[in-house]
């Protein structure tokens, strides 16, 4: 039995209560207090929530897949319970009068939210460490980054305060932080998940998904965040987490050359050659493959996801919520906007209000866009001959607190693996493939054909 | 001011923007309440118009049917595929910092319009450049000391005209205005309120030599709100800007505001602060896909237009002012067009002038009232004045009576309205009338030639039977019987 299900079975057999559950992940939380997984707990609320469930479950009513089954949620995502802060000072009071519709549904079937979980701010960023809030520590090494910028909920399941925790991956947000603390980590196919409610990084790569340690677990929870949402029109009209993969034998794999050379963690390579054997000793066919627009995707992504992110922050203007300074016009909007984002944030809107200037529009946004068709395109080409792509999920296991924050470009260049199918809007899971001998974890990415995400699930699952 | 000679040197070129509100149930992207009047401020607004953070702008059908409505009526082509983007700015009526527009890939394409001078009754083209679909900002006041916010009106769908520079005088742009009102109302796709703003203009206006086939540096008037202001700022601007060249000094590139009080517009930006909107496209709203099939359907459903009315009621031979105050109320143009149909020329003519009553700003008549009378009961009325059963007067009360179950002829006799056209009771009228002493003077003169008297008898004769008498008749007998 998954941790998930154990859970349930004892909620929903007495064994236990939600009551109970919520209390034993609060008291987790607490004694994990040094590593800086939570920006706020929601435990009023959880208790509450907890409560109502117990007293269903006594009057026999049905209480839902995920009765009792405590969840943290990464700071993002809007709730009620407690503020919902994306880890900017810009909404460190703001309170949301509405939740995500991912929330919504996951309530729905009884789990109940404890926390909200830290995050580089606006999730910009690949350690959290940019964080209004300070960083999270790595769960197997407290001197290391915990990654981003969802690291706080990686951490949380890593450390197993929850059995699952909520994400967001623009870039590999949810894969990178899942290979450094060894978790699963879900990026589904863009457009699963409804993006409403959860603040908006970048539009057209935004994917919400979730962290666990069992991949069944997550296939649970995916399958219930999924789904088209009528508030989100880019929410698919058929989830591709609903209908269930039956092609069965063996699949054709294809190992990303171009994520195998230079520049490269040897033990990473070593991590992800083991994870290949495993696949070939069970009978899957392992092949390499080229994808030479690669060495673009990272110039590509810096393009594009700046100027949705500056688009998707001009609404932080300090006039109706979020953080106010100033007293005339153009200085409430000069020093709210200020002094509410952090530097990385304020880069981004930099980058991206240049590559949408009128005079630079063509030669940027443009011909970003064209280079990503071009991407797509070779990725269509690859999946003529194989099910599956395979590559490392980052180039090196969780690096040192501090290590690369004087050089925004070094911090880039770590998402070099995981931005290629965020581009492309495929499903990428990222799945522990070993560790390092310093006891690092190192995740492996498993990369599926758009709408393909069951198919992940089932290979996932076996090789786990 | 320029003076005549000056002016006449010059010739004026004018592009026009024109912004409709749409006359949808609901917000171009949100679910809420789209008509905001009589609301308190900041009560029809939704998490999506506040911009609250990770809400998602969801594409209101209706808008897109009504934009296909405004293209079919402007004679334009339909985009198979359009595409929203981004303009960005920041205004506190503005919550998102960037107002969704369709910058490269707008739903409605060229056209062109047929411009009725309404004076002349001439008609000039002027060609649409394109239409696009787009939301309005919120609005703001201005107390002292600080500026209130009120976002009732974001996110209203609206569409914007815009015209190419087509236009040379101040009157063809009041007549272009006048004549989109019309057809974004004839469509359905807007209300026309233009007190409530339903439609601005923004007029962008540049003069240069006579003949030079240069066009001059414009300036932009924006935000005209009535086709009379439309017509004065161009004036206005047109004097402006030939006084500048006059003197030999250059007309700055820049938007000006329109101050009605003082009928002239102010400058308010120049060129060198035009902001920079970084146009991008809207990552949150999927293409607008439209089939062929489902673009002629909706297309189909634009009503008859001014222009067909004038062309069809030219039998009826109205005055061209009762034909454009008809015109003005869609509803009654086209149930005179019914009753047109449903008659003769002739007799649509004179329900055509009743029509009008219902205009007369001190009117007390319905048009929905007037509408809801069976054309039958219509054409009857007309038909019994036209033959002298009811004359004009007691024709136009029973007109007003209309809208019961009863026909117009049961009213005439409840009203005791109908003309007496039998030959025997009018001779015995008129053997009364030639009877009374003030009548003999004008026998005689009949009896001696002087045939002039006639009218003053049946002059008698009305007044005898209170009105109710055929005058025709009444003449004929008194004819016959002093012959």
């Amino acid at each position: 039995m998954s941790e998930i299900a154990k859970i349930v079975d004892r909620v929903k057999s007495g064994k236990s209560s939600a009551m109970e559950e919520v209390k034993a992940a609060l008291r987790r939380a607490e004694d994990h207090e040094g590593y800086n997984i939570f920006i706020n707990m929601t435990s009023e609320r959880a208790l509450g929530r907890a409560r109502e469930i117990d007293k269903k479950l006594i009057k026999g009513e049905d209480v839902g897949a995920l009765a009792g089954v405590p969840f943290a949620v990464k700071d993002n995502y809007l709730t009620f319970g407690a503020p919902t802060t994306a880890a900017a000072k810009m909404l460190e009071s703001f309170d949301a009068p509405l939740q995500a519709t991912a929330v919504e549904k996951l309530e729905a079937e009884g789990a109940i939210c404890i926390g909200k979980t830290n995050l580089d701010a606006y999730a910009h960023g690949g350690s959290t460490e940019n964080s209004y809030f300070g960083p999270t520590l790595n769960a197997v090494d407290k001197t290391r980054v915990a990654g981003g910028s969802s690291g706080g909920s990686a951490v949380a399941v890593a450390l197993g305060i929850v059995p699952f925790a909520l994400g967001s991956d623009t870039g590999g947000s949810i894969r990178q932080p899942a290979s450094f603390n060894g978790v699963v980590g879900i990026k589904p196919t863009y457009g699963t998940v409804s993006r409403y409610g959860v603040v908006a990084m970048a539009s057209s790569t935004d994917v919400m998904g979730c962290f666990t340690k069992e991949v069944a677990d997550s296939e649970l929870v995916m399958s219930i965040m999924a789904g088209h949402d009528e508030r989100d029109g880019t929410t698919l009209p058929n989830s591709p987490l609903q209908v269930p993969y039956l092609q069965k034998g063996k699949m054709k794999v294809g190992i990303i050359k171009d994520c195998m050379g230079d520049g490269v963690d040897t033990e990473v390579k070593a991590a992800t050659e083991q994870y290949v054997k495993k696949l070939t000793d069970a009978g899957h066919s392992v092949s390499e493959v080229s994808l030479p627009m690669y060495k673009y995707a990272l110039a590509i992504y810096y393009i594009v996801v700046p100027a949705e992110v500056c688009s998707n922050l001009a609404r932080y203007d300090g006039i109706r919520y979020g953080y106010r300074d100033g007293k005339t016009l153009s200085d409430v909007f000069g020093k709210s906007r200020d002094g509410g984002f952090m530097p990385e944030n304020k880069r981004r809107i930099m980058i991206g209000n240049y590559v949408l200037s009128s005079g630079f529009f063509d030669a940027y946004y443009l011909q970003a866009q064209k280079a990503r068709t071009l991407l797509i395109n070779e990725y269509d080409k690859a999946f003529k001959d194989h099910d599956v792509l395979l590559s490392p999920v980052a180039p090196n296991p969780a690096f040192k607190l501090g290590e690369n924050t004087a050089d925004p470009l070094k911090m880039y260049l770590e998402d070099i693996m995981t931005v290629p199918p965020s581009l492309a809007g495929l499903p990428a899971f990222s799945v522990p493939a070993g560790k390092t001998k310093a006891g690092l974890p190192v995740g492996v990415q498993l990369i599926g054909k758009r709408k393909c995400d069951a198919q992940l699930f089932a290979l996932a699952k076996e090789m786990e | 001011m320029a003076t005549p000679e000056q002016l006449a040197k010059y010739e004026m070129t004018i592009g026009i923007e024109c912004h409709v509100q749409l006359n949808t149930r609901t917000k171009l992207f949100s679910g809420v309440d789209n008509d905001a009047r009589e609301r308190e401020p900041n009560t029809v607004v939704s998490p999506v118009d506040y911009a609250l953070p990770g809400t998602l702008p969801i594409l209101n059908r209706e808008a897109v049917d009504k934009a296909i409505l405004a293209g079919a009526a402007l004679g334009s082509k339909i985009a198979n595929v359009s595409r929203f983007d981004r303009k960005h700015y920041f205004y506190p009526d503005l919550p998102k910092g960037y107002q969704i527009s369709q910058m490269y890939q707008p739903i409605i394409g060229a056209g062109v319009v047929d411009v009725y001078d309404f004076a002349t009754g001439e008609t000039s083209q002027v060609r649409i450049e394109h239409a696009h679909l787009e939301e309005d900002a919120g609005k703001l006041s201005h107390a002292s000391g600080y500026s209130l916010v009120d976002l009732n009106r974001c996110g209203t769908p609206l569409i914007e005209i815009v015209s190419m520079p087509d236009i040379h005088s101040s009157t063809q742009a009041k007549n272009y205005a006048a004549t989109l009102h019309r057809l974004m109302v004839y469509a359905g796709v807007t209300n026309g309120d233009l007190y409530h703003g339903n439609m601005r203009f923004d007029v962008n206006i540049s003069c240069a030599p006579k003949g030079s086939k240069q066009l001059g540096t414009r300036s932009e008037v924006k935000n005209l709100n009535s086709f009379k202001s439309v017509q004065a700022a161009a004036d206005f601007e047109f004097n402006r800007q030939v006084e500048l060249l006059e003197a030999g000094k250059k007309v700055n590139q820049e938007t000006r505001g329109w101050d009605e009080a003082k009928q002239k517009t102010t400058s308010q930006r120049s060129k060198e602060y035009a902001q920079d909107y970084r146009y991008m496209p809207d990552p949150d709203i999927p293409p607008v896909v439209l089939s062929d099939e489902h673009i002629a359907e909706v297309a189909s459903r634009v009503p008859t237009m001014p222009h067909q009315y004038r062309a069809s009621w030219e039998s009826m031979n109205l005055d061209s002012s009762v034909v454009e105050s008809l015109l003005d109320n869609p509803r009654l143009a086209n149930k005179l067009t019914q009753v047109l149909d449903g008659s003769s020329a002739k007799l649509a003519a004179r329900v055509a002038h009743w029509f009008t009553l219902v205009l007369a700003t001190d009117s007390e008549l319905d048009d929905e009232k007037v509408v809801a009378v069976p054309t039958e009961h219509l054409v009857e009325l007309a038909t019994m004045a036209d033959q002298a059963e009811l004359s004009s007067t007691a024709a136009k009360d029973v007109f007003i009576k209309l809208g019961g179950s009863k026909t117009p002829r049961q009213l005439a006799k409840e009203m005791n309205l109908l003309q007496v056209s039998d030959t025997g009771e009018i001779e015995k009228i008129v053997d009364e009338v030639l009877a009374l002493p003030e009548a003999s003077q004008a026998v005689a003169d009949i009896k001696a030639g002087e045939f002039k008297a006639v009218g003053f008898l049946v002059g008698l004769v009305m007044k005898h039977s209170k009105g109710k008498a055929n005058p025709g008749l009444a003449q004929q007998v008194i004819r016959e019987k002093l012959r």
